[in-house]
């Protein structure tokens, strides 16, 4: 992970004017949140990449982070599930509770509270086996070991995603062999399997076509019955067709959130409100 | 394009042709003169069976025993070294993911040991050799060759586990793997392909290395039986025959160097298409 890239980067120039106007928000989130984020700080030698981030975020809806490059949204997602661990240069502390369970200190059930939380990344990364072994690979983690088990669970993920029609007939084939588009789904059941409870999606549709970014859409919206799902994206329009919930940052903050619709039409900070205007 | 540009343009082309062309020519001028000298001299005979008698000073026989014990040294080098450099190298890519300041130091120690001349490994195996109380031996050798071949094995398989992609490793620990479980299913299966090129190219070393083992391994007629008998390599078999003042010995020492170019050949093909074939699971 280019830290930089997460602090340097942004379509706005550094200065303290617009983060003047930077509006403190209450949680917008009444009731249900599946995960409280306290005082979250994310830093490198270079300086803050999250700065106190406190956020809510209700159980099964769509919440969309959504800001510049380099604002902090990655790192915010990857500290959800300590991802942040892989990387020395990054150091985190603050309070993440998933369920009142606070993951900072998860360290002796650390891979079964990662299994709470499936995860999408901007590029789909199906691992080096075959379609059928992708999605089977986190029911043997758990401990599965019946095959009919382990079959019953690929097929219906599969077909949860829309998938198995297409690879019914060469479940044995490399993953690497279905289509990007494809691929991503496949990741997506493949972390359906472990049956989490979050979904963390990081630019999902950012490599794909219109048609696999219109599935993957449609899919959120039906997964999000069952699911809570956060959203990364740069994309206005995929924040205002999904997000039930938008969080807006800028250089490691959290400038405005709240209903899509109340926040990116009527934005209250002259920060979201260039990058509206930028970004439309 | 303008003229001048045309012009660079021709001259990078004529230059690197050049350079290409003469790689290739100077590796098949070292393949006609060997293949030339040694072709008279090659025979069933000459491969398939043990010297005998005075074979140096002209005898009979042939260099079978080379032949084997260079695979007897090479294969049980290259599985010590796989067993040591394997584990090294995922440790180096997994648990000090975090540590990038101790990944560079171990990497720069292991570039060192690899620009190590084998004159030197084989001292040094000669002084291990002393120290265990071992006499020069197929062990020996075996030790010393792995010696000399890990370093080269870490940093192949290093910079194999390097080129995968951090985002697999963090879907394989979000689907719940530890980091032991992501090392073996995840970044060995992504690396298969990589790993056993490595380990062809390695094989490739030891077998044509002859310093390392000239203290070492010894040298005999006989195909050895235990690890603790002596045994004959190729390279040495060169060597031995180059160094006979009788023409038709110093002819089957090119014979010889045929097998062994032979063989080389044939691991290099071998990590072709063995990479090749594996390499269909894997995310690039």
């Amino acid at each position: 992970m280019n830290v930089m890239a997460f602090t340097n980067q942004s379509v706005f120039p550094p200065g303290e004017v617009v983060l003047q106007n930077k509006v403190e928000m209450k949680s917008a989130v009444k009731e249900n949140p599946i995960i409280k984020i306290r005082d979250l700080n994310v830093e490198t030698r270079e300086g803050k990449i999250l700065k106190n981030i406190n956020l809510e975020i209700p159980k099964n809806q769509i919440v969309v982070l959504l800001g510049p490059s380099g604002c902090g949204k990655t790192t915010l997602l990857k500290s959800l599930n300590r991802l942040t661990d892989l990387h020395k240069e990054l150091k985190v502390s603050g309070q993440i509770l998933i369920d009142g369970q606070d993951i900072m200190k998860a360290n002796n059930n650390l891979a079964a509270m990662r299994q709470k939380m499936g995860l999408l990344s901007q590029r789909p990364f199906p691992l080096p086996v075959s379609i059928y072994k992708n999605v089977a690979y986190g029911l043997k983690l758990k401990g599965i070991r019946s095959k009919k088990l382990i079959s019953y669970n690929v097929e219906t993920n599969l077909k949860r995603v829309g998938l198995w029609d297409e690879v019914k007939g060469r479940l044995k084939n490399p993953a690497t062999s279905l289509s990007i588009g494809q691929q991503q789904r496949l990741c997506l059941a493949r972390g359906l399997a472990v049956k989490p409870t979050i979904i963390l999606a990081d630019e999902p549709t950012s490599a794909l076509d219109p048609i696999s970014t219109k599935i993957i859409e449609n899919l959120f919206k039906e997964l999000k019955q069952h699911y809570t799902i956060i959203l990364v994206t740069h994309v206005l329009r995929q924040a205002l067709r999904l997000a039930d919930h938008v969080v807006f940052m800028y250089y490691g903050e959290i400038i405005e959130q709240g209903h899509p619709e109340k926040i990116l039409k009527n934005p209250k900070t002259n920060v979201l409100k260039k990058y509206l205007v930028d970004g439309n | 394009m303008n003229r001048w540009k045309k012009i660079e343009e021709w001259i990078f082309r004529g230059i690197s042709f050049a350079a290409a062309f003469s790689v290739v020519l100077i590796l098949l001028y070292l393949l006609v003169v060997i293949f030339k000298k040694g072709i008279g001299s090659l025979s069933w005979e000459i491969v398939f069976s043990l010297p005998e008698g005075g074979y140096y000073f002209g005898g009979g026989g042939g260099i079978l025993n080379a032949v084997v014990g260079s695979f007897y040294l090479s294969v049980g080098a290259t599985i010590l070294a796989v067993i040591i450099g394997l584990p090294a190298a995922l440790f180096i890519n997994v648990q000090l993911i975090r540590l990038k300041h101790t990944q560079n130091i171990i990497r720069y120690l292991l570039d060192a040991l690899w620009g190590i001349p084998s004159i030197v490994y084989g001292a040094f195996g000669f002084a291990v050799m002393l120290f265990l109380g071992l006499n020069a031996s197929l062990l020996a050798g075996i030790i010393t060759v792995a010696l000399l071949i890990t370093p080269i094995l870490v940093r192949a398989f290093d910079e194999v586990l390097k080129t995968i992609p951090v985002e697999l490793q963090e879907a394989s620990y979000s689907l719940g793997s530890t980091k032991t479980e992501t090392a073996l299913k995840v970044l060995f299966k992504q690396g298969f392909a990589g790993f056993i090129t490595a380990l062809l190219l390695a094989f490739g070393r030891g077998i044509g290395d002859a310093a390392s083992v000239l203290f070492t391994a010894g040298y005999t007629d006989n195909i050895p039986v235990t690890l603790d008998e002596p045994v004959a390599t190729l390279p040495l078999s060169i060597f031995f025959q180059l160094s006979s003042p009788i023409e038709e010995v110093r002819q089957r020492a090119y014979a010889a160097a045929v097998i062994l170019t032979f063989i080389i050949l044939i691991i290099s093909v071998s990590a072709r298409f063995l990479s090749k074939r594996y390499s269909k699971n894997i995310i690039k």
